[in-house]
């Protein structure tokens, strides 16, 4: 549970060695002996993961992809108390995914159908505690897809609806929910792509998600200006946005 | 579902609360969910001690408390200071410990081992309590009295070794009407811990205001009763009440004007004579005075260290202020003998209660204070604590470990939680 001065108690990142979702952790005020638990599909990465000093590690077998392997974390990440906060961070680009049909089925297993399902069953936990408080790592790509990596956009758009319906379904349970939706960030995932305009690092997106759980918002984009520039971009008329090369 | 939150404000909590009868107490331990229960007095403590999130916090009802001729009050766990000075004052009782609120219950200050400005003579309530009559999560009903291991459980135990009914409780004659108070002004730490200690021996009633901003300069008040033996009736004013503000009006620049104020206030000077309220309860004066602190709420950092580390008095003040905080007055004691209570917070020394509103960093500060206060022998205390980590907790009560043994009998099915407990690890869980 936060503390009297707000620090986090309990946090568990989905997507443990996520480069975005450790950057948050960092940012983040944590008890001097916080647990974070890192949940992800390679236990040697994700014990070696950098962590604040301090802290205390659990990592937690999880495959977004395999069955029964949310209900398995969710047990697991619940036994030792309380979760004060869950970062939804894994997620796979599947750069082709729309000329791979397996691919494409992977991103959607990963980033929507497994991630959604592991919220799910996460959210009920939180529900019962009556308090903690969930982001989820979504993307400008839910908002305007790009031509390059349109099923990935499709996989955030899903995961964005889900968030969002989330948020209004526990409102005035005590848990709240931040969707985050960063444009380019430069990191591991986008490792030799070509930046985009107002491409932003991993510690800006801590510091935003931050911030942001300080204010108590609801959504956050990284950078800020993108909440006034995406919207924008879905009114780009359809011949021009097929021509800008994005 | 209310919101409910303790007497800082820091955190605010969903319980499912419910107001029971003593008499229908038993029939509540069997609606207890999944996320236990805990019974919640007035909601004085300042942190999570009477949070129970997702939880059931249950308040008891008042009930007319009964005093005998020979200084004996039989009471109801929800009855407040209030009723019970309004019952006891007009037959010549008083209560033997004042905390500095009267809006405390009965079953509040048992489960805190309250203790006064009269502890080095007369030490908390513990020493007062003939009977407490305790409701176990079996469903068993206590009466246990001093000695036997559920009263040091229960005296201290936070409200998690079940529920407290009631308790017989020892009164001290009110050998007066009022208190004659006499105020010295002092102009460092050194000093106003000199003259407490001094103060303390010489009078019953013994405390300092000290001002962190200025080398722990202070104001010495020591008190004791005067004027006929008190006949009298109760009856404390109440004129202002707080507002809501969006922003706390304590900074440290406000902190250090009032401080500064109030330490030249002239009747600090000089003896007088006053009223109980003005004298133990002045906060009172201000119903909701919590909420000057804003919608982010204020800390209190109350902890108590052996005459061996009195230096951490000092140091916690400085540091402090250095760390850019707002301390509002502290408010320094001197303890005497450690009761029974297997978690309580009083011991022999000093000790300092210091409000704080939640400023950046102050996080850090405190948790480099609790370990020095815990590497002392001394410790925070819980009723007013919404930050402490589990493993200084264990260093400062070493007898948690007894405590534990006697918890887990009288609960055996961890039906009492709180969110205190939750945060420290308090009860021992399979
Ligand atoms: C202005 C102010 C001044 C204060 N000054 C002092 C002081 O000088 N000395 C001091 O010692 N304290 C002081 N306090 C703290 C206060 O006395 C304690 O926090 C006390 O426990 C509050 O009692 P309450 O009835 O409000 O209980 P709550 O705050 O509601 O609960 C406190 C604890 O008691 C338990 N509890 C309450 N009722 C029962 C019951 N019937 N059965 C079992 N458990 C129960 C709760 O579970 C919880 O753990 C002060 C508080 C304020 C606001
Ligand atoms: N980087 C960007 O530009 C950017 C922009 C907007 C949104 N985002 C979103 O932000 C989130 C984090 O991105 P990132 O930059 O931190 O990427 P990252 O460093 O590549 O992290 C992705 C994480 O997802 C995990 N993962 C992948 N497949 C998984 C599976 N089947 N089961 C469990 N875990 C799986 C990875 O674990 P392994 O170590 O096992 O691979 C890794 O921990 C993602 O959801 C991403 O879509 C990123």
């Amino acid at each position: 549970m936060r503390d009297g001065t707000g620090r986090w108690g309990r946090v568990l990142v989905l997507g443990g060695t996520s480069e975005l979702g450790l950057a948050v952790v960092d940012a983040l005020d944590l008890q001097p002996r916080a647990e974070v638990l890192l949940a992800g599909r390679d236990l040697d990465a994700l014990a070696a993961a950098p962590l604040p000093d301090g802290v205390r590690r659990t990592c937690l077998h999880w495959d977004a992809t395999s069955p029964g392997a949310a209900a398995a974390v969710t047990d697991a990440a619940t036994q030792g108390g309380d979760l004060d906060l869950v970062v939804a961070a894994a997620g796979i680009l599947g750069l082709g995914a729309h000329e791979d049909a397996g691919l494409a089925a992977e991103v959607l297993m990963t980033n929507t159908a497994g991630l959604i399902e592991a919220l799910v069953t996460l959210a009920g936990r939180l529900r019962s505690q009556r308090h903690g408080t969930v982001v989820v790592l979504s993307s400008v790509a839910a908002v305007r897809p790009r031509r390059s990596n349109y099923v990935y956009g499709a996989s955030k758009a899903g995961l964005d609806a889900f968030a969002q319906g989330l948020a209004d379904d526990l409102h005035s349970t005590g848990v709240r929910v931040l969707v985050v939706r960063p444009g380019f960030v430069h990191g591991r995932m986008t490792a030799g792509l070509p930046a985009a305009p107002m491409a932003t690092s991993p510690e800006d997106v801590g510091r935003a998600v931050r911030l942001a759980l300080d204010r108590g918002r609801s959504t956050v984009w990284v950078p800020a200006a993108l909440r006034w520039v995406a919207p924008v971009l879905t009114f780009v008329p359809r011949p021009i946005w097929r021509r800008l090369d994005l | 579902m209310a919101r409910l939150s303790g007497w800082g404000r820091t955190t605010s909590s969903l319980c499912d609360d419910e107001r029971v009868s003593a008499t229908d107490a038993a029939a509540a331990l069997a609606s207890a969910g999944a996320r236990g229960l805990l019974v919640r007095g007035s909601g004085c403590s300042y942190g999570d001690a009477a949070l129970n999130t997702g939880g059931t916090a249950l308040t008891l009802a008042p009930e007319d408390p009964t005093v005998h001729p020979h200084g004996v009050v039989v009471a109801g766990a929800g009855t407040s200071f209030e009723t019970l000075l309004r019952t006891t004052l007009p037959t010549g009782w008083t209560l033997p410990v004042l905390p500095g609120t009267r809006h405390l219950t009965l079953g509040g200050a048992i489960a805190a081992d309250v203790h006064g400005k009269n502890h080095l003579q007369d030490g908390s309530i513990a020493a007062w309590l003939d009977e407490v009559v305790l409701l176990d999560g079996a469903g068993r009903r206590w009466v246990t009295r001093p000695g036997d291991p559920e009263f040091a459980a229960t005296v201290g135990g936070m409200g998690l070794t079940g529920m407290i009914l009631g308790a017989t409780l020892r009164l001290l004659p009110a050998e007066g009407t009022q208190l004659e108070v006499s105020n010295q002004r002092l102009p460092d730490l050194d000093q106003v811990m000199a003259a407490l200690d001094v103060a303390a021996r010489r009078s019953r009633y013994a405390v300092a205001w000290v001002d962190a901003f200025a080398r722990g300069r202070g104001v010495v008040s020591e008190a004791r009763w005067t004027g006929s033996p008190c006949r009298r009736s109760y009856a404390p004013a109440q004129h202002l009440v707080a507002p809501p503000v969006p922003l706390s009006v304590v900074t440290p620049l406000t902190a250090r004007a009032f401080n500064a104020a109030w330490w030249r206030l002239p009747g600090h000077e000089r003896t007088s004579v006053t009223t109980l309220t003005s004298f133990f309860h002045p906060l009172d004066g201000v119903r909701q005075w919590n909420r000057l602190y804003g919608p982010r709420g204020f800390l209190q950092y109350q902890f108590v260290v052996p005459d061996g580390a009195a230096h951490l008095v000092g140091d916690a003040l400085g540091e402090l202020t250095a760390a850019g905080g707002a301390p509002f007055l502290g408010v320094l004691k001197r303890f005497g003998d450690a009761s029974e209570g297997l978690l309580s917070f009083p011991r022999p020394g000093w000790s300092l209660a210091v409000d704080l509103p939640p400023t950046p960093g102050l996080g850090a500060v405190l948790d480099g204070l609790d370990t020095r206060v815990a590497a002392a022998g001394g410790a925070v205390y819980l009723a007013k604590d919404a930050r402490l980590s589990a493993e200084l907790f264990e260093d400062m009560y070493p007898r948690v470990k007894e405590w534990r043994d006697v918890q887990t009998r009288l609960d055996p099915e961890g039906l009492f939680r709180s969110d205190l407990d939750r945060r420290l690890g308090l009860v021992r869980r399979a």
